[in-house]
């Protein structure tokens, strides 16, 4: 992300002249619907976070009570935990599958294009479809040993974490197709003329060279992981629950988008303060995952 | 020499094999759309026999399935073409503005538009939903102001990224020939960022299209569904509705995603790079 760069020459200056005035067109518009899409909703529901309100027309101050009750809330603090286990794992398995996938990619292997064709395919479906497909199939197979995918917590995990390899697997081996292809050819071949083997020259050559696109695609998947919605929405819809000694339900296959869905829409909407709240923490556990890329990107962009 | 070649056709082998297993789900859907109801449940595996075999029965039923299929397949086409188009127009002039015009509005506007980029949905939703409804933009043809908004920032981002890597003297040229700024605009500067114009307007595509739960809680549901609405309300219904001809439906919704990637695959796959590499 880098900033709108100054121009030092006056080059610049006959252009800039030119257009200046014309800000409400050339500007307006996007800016206008900026403010409706985005500016305001946030505003407004960082200003919600610290009031009481069923509806944004009743809503009373109450400080940081929405916050407490947030951090309070078991439902809550389970989903964070089980977001962050389902992020860390698909993480490791989406990465190394996918770079595993794109080498054999890069080794001028017949049909390369086709397959390339076949595993990106995914992408282009929706998290709900995906998820109403899947629980075809995984209900298929479970139907047999008389139970369901809505019936264990093992299972939602780890068929989501199945359709979630499926789907994005062929997602990030295409940025790691582009950042094996810029591997410079006479460095592999400088490793092969002093000896090195195969995994000696994918080690020591390839892997430090492709380390850019290997950053981008951890960061991806692991804000995806703990942003998913969609497919878990679709696949389980939180389920199984259990409850708790003091009668509050704790949905065991809920990610945090999820259980600030729910906490929003469903029965209790004296609760949506607190899922405002939830929100934005939830908000802000992101901005830091992306501030760390960020800094992660930068750092290496000056070593270069 | 024989030994690297007996590696490479092993490594396609398994390549072939994980490949059957990505088409395996999709396969699925196409033969339980031909089957019938009970079948779909208790051999779902199973090619359609003569005993579970529909015919076309489920794609007739289908269509029907919890409201008219082509009503949601054309309100979700309406909102993706609209807000696509809506996003390259205004984001591209407002991105060649950013770049061209040095003003402290100017920055502050564009890190607004990639501080967006990192905000989740969820954070706005209730908010946005609200606003989406009380200036009616909760209608097919107005809800592409809030795509615009809402997804401005990655459009603008990757536009000033290229808008910056251009020459000044053309659109100098240009200027200095007398030619406004619209007409600059339009005339220069839109044709050099084709490329780009197709990267972002893939991916907004592709959002737009698939996009779930914007539409739900900003649309008037009562009367406008789109088609991941469509699917998500059948999926509630797990259980009583019709599973043939629910895949009949999934086949139809995804029928035409198919098509549009077989179709434009490799502009599909250099705009997700791209984006990717950017975001």
């Amino acid at each position: 992300m880098k900033r709108p760069k100054k121009r030092a020459n006056g080059n610049g200056q006959l252009i800039s002249r030119s257009i200046r005035r014309w800000f409400p067109l050339f500007m307006g518009p996007m800016v206008a619907a900026f403010a409706i899409g985005f500016l305001w909703p946030f505003i407004h529901g960082i200003y919600l976070s610290f009031c009481q309100f069923r509806t944004t027309s009743d809503a009373e101050w109450i400080g940081f009570g929405n916050y407490l009750k947030a951090l309070q809330d078991e439902s809550f603090r389970y989903s964070f935990g089980y977001t962050a286990l389902y992020a860390v794992v698909t993480l490791v398995l989406i990465n190394v599958l996918a770079f595993a996938v794109a080498y054999a990619l890069t080794q001028k292997i017949r049909g390369a294009n086709l397959f390339r064709t076949v595993f990106f395919m995914p992408n282009l479906i929706g998290g709900i479809v995906l998820g109403y497909i899947w629980s075809m199939i995984f209900d298929g197979i479970l139907s047999h040993y008389n139970t369901s995918i809505l019936l264990e917590t093992r299972y939602g995990f780890w068929g989501l974490i199945i359709l979630m390899c499926w789907q994005q697997i062929g997602y990030m081996m295409i940025i790691y197709i582009a950042g094996l292809q810029a591997v410079p050819e006479d460095m592999l071949e400088a490793a092969r003329i002093d000896g090195a083997n195969r995994w000696q020259t994918l080690w020591r050559v390839t892997i430090p060279n492709v380390m850019p696109s290997i950053t981008i695609c951890a960061f991806l998947t692991l804000t995806n992981g703990f942003k998913l919605f969609d497919q878990n929405l679709a696949l389980t819809g939180g389920l199984p629950y259990t409850i708790n000694p003091d009668g509050s339900a704790v949905h065991t296959t809920e990610m945090l988008a999820l259980n600030i869905y729910t906490t929003f829409y469903g029965q209790n909407t004296a609760a949506r303060g607190t899922a405002q709240a939830k929100a934005v923490l939830f908000f802000l556990l992101v901005a830091v995952i992306s501030l760390i890329q960020l800094r992660a990107t930068r750092r290496k962009e000056v070593q270069q | 020499m024989k030994r690297k070649h007996l590696g490479k056709t092993l490594v396609t082998v398994v390549l072939s094999v994980i490949s059957l297993v990505y088409v395996f789900p999709v396969f699925m859907v196409l033969i339980n759309s031909f089957k019938s109801n009970t079948a779909v449940k208790t051999e779902t595996f199973a090619l359609p026999t003569s005993e579970t075999f529909v015919g076309f029965q489920n794609f007739l039923t289908g269509i029907n399935l919890g409201g008219s299929f082509w009503e949601s397949a054309l309100n979700s086409l309406i909102i993706t073409v609209l807000s696509t188009a809506l996003i390259l127009l205004f984001t591209s002039m407002a991105a060649w503005y950013i770049s061209r015009v040095d003003s402290t509005l100017c920055r502050v506007i564009y890190y607004l538009c990639v501080f967006s980029m990192v905000v989740p949905f969820q954070m706005v939703m209730f908010t946005l939903a609200k606003t989406a409804n009380t200036l009616n933009l909760d209608t097919p043809l107005t809800i592409p102001v809030i795509y615009l908004g809402f997804g401005a920032g990655l459009a603008v981002f990757m536009f000033t990224g290229f808008v910056k890597s251009i020459p000044l003297n053309i659109e100098e040229a240009a200027v200095m020939d007398g030619c406004g700024p619209v007409r600059t605009f339009f005339n220069v500067v839109v044709p050099m960022l084709k490329p780009t114009m197709i990267s972002v307007g893939i991916l907004e595509i592709m959002w737009v299209w698939n996009d779930y739960l914007l539409p739900y809680l900003s649309l008037d549901r009562t009367k406008y569904i789109t088609i991941p609405i469509h699917i998500q309300y059948l999926k509630g219904s797990y259980g009583q509705v019709d599973l043939g001809a629910s895949m009949a439906l999934i086949f139809l919704s995804i029928l035409p995603v198919i098509v549009f990637y077989l179709a434009c695959q490799k502009h599909i796959i250099k705009g997700v790079a791209a984006g990717a590499v950017k975001g």
